[in-house]
């Protein structure tokens, strides 16, 4: 049933599928996991805060990022974008911002989110004597999360905010909407040139499936590896 | 030192400390014990500020405790503490754990703050665990570790929340061996213990607990001889059986 099928064609494109493509999918999938991290966290202490002004918007903002479908987010975002900017620097025409930047605030935005609540029960699994023993010695709140509660935070959740970067990376591919060459939007782009449909889309998700297989190993391996000793 | 002054503590509706005054004064070792829910454990972290109280005052080497305006973390860094359940932390090494809040707290410099860890671990009798974690150890040692970290710190008073109760049998007595040499030491230090023998051998006074007053405050030979009140008769009584 393959003989009407060229694979040659997956060959040929394999430069413009990894080095335009694939570098454009793990930058992005990289940047937004590392932003998504760092305001999730941000968002998870506010949640956590105990003080309403701060704890408030933060759970608004997961549960909106939370029931709205990324591809609406992506497409808002980069028709959006421009009229904010515009809006706040005052300027006199729509501020272009590019698709990866646009892409970008996006995956950050929104994968913030999910990783909030990752950290928040990351940091309800640490014992509350514990935070106890850290004022003790008279650390404020910033050394007490910063030196004691995140890092043990972080580490017993790492298998989960890695997994979670994995769907990052799989949910990365919705950027193909914008017409952006991502790994996705290259296979896309070559199989319409050439009217190779099947077997670019077959090559895109073997891809696929063996990054986030061989990722999701990993991270089994990793998991017992970094595990404090209690 | 550590003065109490009328303090009262509630949980919404629930009275925890009622009206309890008690001081202990510079190198002075005071020993409060009682019942389980008495309210021991809740007042001595009035004392630091780990737990706030409504009425009354406590002062620490003149500083007032429940006072907005005071700096807690800096009180705090003053008096040592330790825990019933040790809370070493457990994702660094025993090392780092006495060496941390030198640093980060005091602005101690790092190879200052690792020569007085040593010095501390040694006098606990661990100076060959200083690279474990503390998962790595057990809970006697764990324990010793706590208290040569609050050391480090070198503070001006100890407080000691059941330190023993988290433990097995076997592992008490060198826990307590490291605090009577404490104690032994001129230390100014609080306990909350159900360790007569302990309190015997080096409390200069017993205050005793029930249902979040304090009944008895006496000199411990007193106090062990005839206490007043019929609560610390039966609660001795009990306690000393065997």
């Amino acid at each position: 049933m393959f003989s009407n099928f060229d694979f040659d064609v997956i060959i040929r494109s394999l430069p413009y599928l990894f080095y335009d493509g694939m570098t454009f999918t793990l930058t992005l999938t990289a940047l937004a996991t590392a932003g998504g991290v760092v305001w999730g966290t941000l968002l998870a202490l506010m949640r956590l805060s105990g003080m309403p002004p701060l704890s408030l918007p933060a759970a608004g903002y997961v549960n909106l990022m939370r029931s709205v479908p990324l591809v609406l987010m992506i497409f808002w975002f980069y028709f959006l974008v421009p009229f904010i900017g515009q809006w706040v620097t005052g300027a006199s025409r729509p501020i272009q911002v590019g698709a990866f930047a646009s892409s970008l605030v996006t995956f950050t935005l929104f994968e913030a989110a999910y990783f909030c609540e990752i950290m928040r029960a990351g940091i309800q699994s640490i014992p509350r004597g514990q935070v106890a023993a850290a004022q003790a010695l008279g650390m404020n709140y910033v050394q007490t999360m910063g030196y004691i509660v995140l890092p043990q935070a972080f580490r017993n959740m790492l298998p989960v905010l890695l997994t979670q970067t994995i769907i990052l990376f799989q949910d990365t591919s919705l950027v193909y909407v914008l017409s952006i060459t991502d790994f996705l939007g290259a296979a896309s782009k070559v199989a319409q040139r050439d009217g190779r449909l099947v077997e670019m889309y077959l090559f895109a998700a073997l891809v696929y499936f063996i990054i986030s297989f061989a990722a999701s190993l990993l991270v089994r391996r990793l998991q017992s590896r970094i595990a404090i000793i209690r | 030192m550590i003065t109490l002054e009328h303090v009262s503590k509630w949980y919404q509706s629930f009275q925890v400390l009622k009206d309890c005054s008690t001081e202990v004064a510079k190198g002075e070792v005071v020993v409060v014990c009682g019942p389980s829910g008495s309210g021991k454990s809740t007042l001595i972290k009035c004392v630091n500020g780990l737990e706030p109280f409504q009425e009354g005052s406590i002062s620490v080497a003149d500083v007032a405790v429940g006072d907005r305006k005071t700096d807690l973390p800096k009180l705090r860094a003053r008096i040592g503490m330790v825990f019933q359940h040790f809370e070493l932390f457990p994702h660094l090494t025993v090392m780092a754990n006495l060496v941390l809040a030198q640093v980060k707290v005091l602005g101690r410099g790092r190879a200052e703050s690792e020569q007085r860890g040593m010095k501390l671990l040694e006098r606990v009798g661990l100076r060959e665990h200083a690279a474990k974690f503390p998962g790595q150890l057990s809970g006697g040692q764990q324990q010793r570790v706590a208290i040569a970290r609050a050391l480090a710190m070198d503070p001006i008073a100890m407080l000691f929340d059941e330190p023993t109760s988290a433990l097995d049998p076997e592992m008490i007595n060198e826990v307590l061996d490291v605090m009577v040499a404490l104690a032994r030491d001129g230390m100014t230090m609080m306990v909350v213990t159900h360790e007569m023998g302990f309190a015997r051998k080096v409390a200069h006074r017993v205050v005793f607990m029930d249902e979040g007053r304090i009944v008895e405050d006496a000199p411990t030979a007193e106090f062990f001889q005839k206490p007043r009140s019929e609560r610390a008769q039966t609660f001795l009584s009990k306690i000393l059986q065997h």
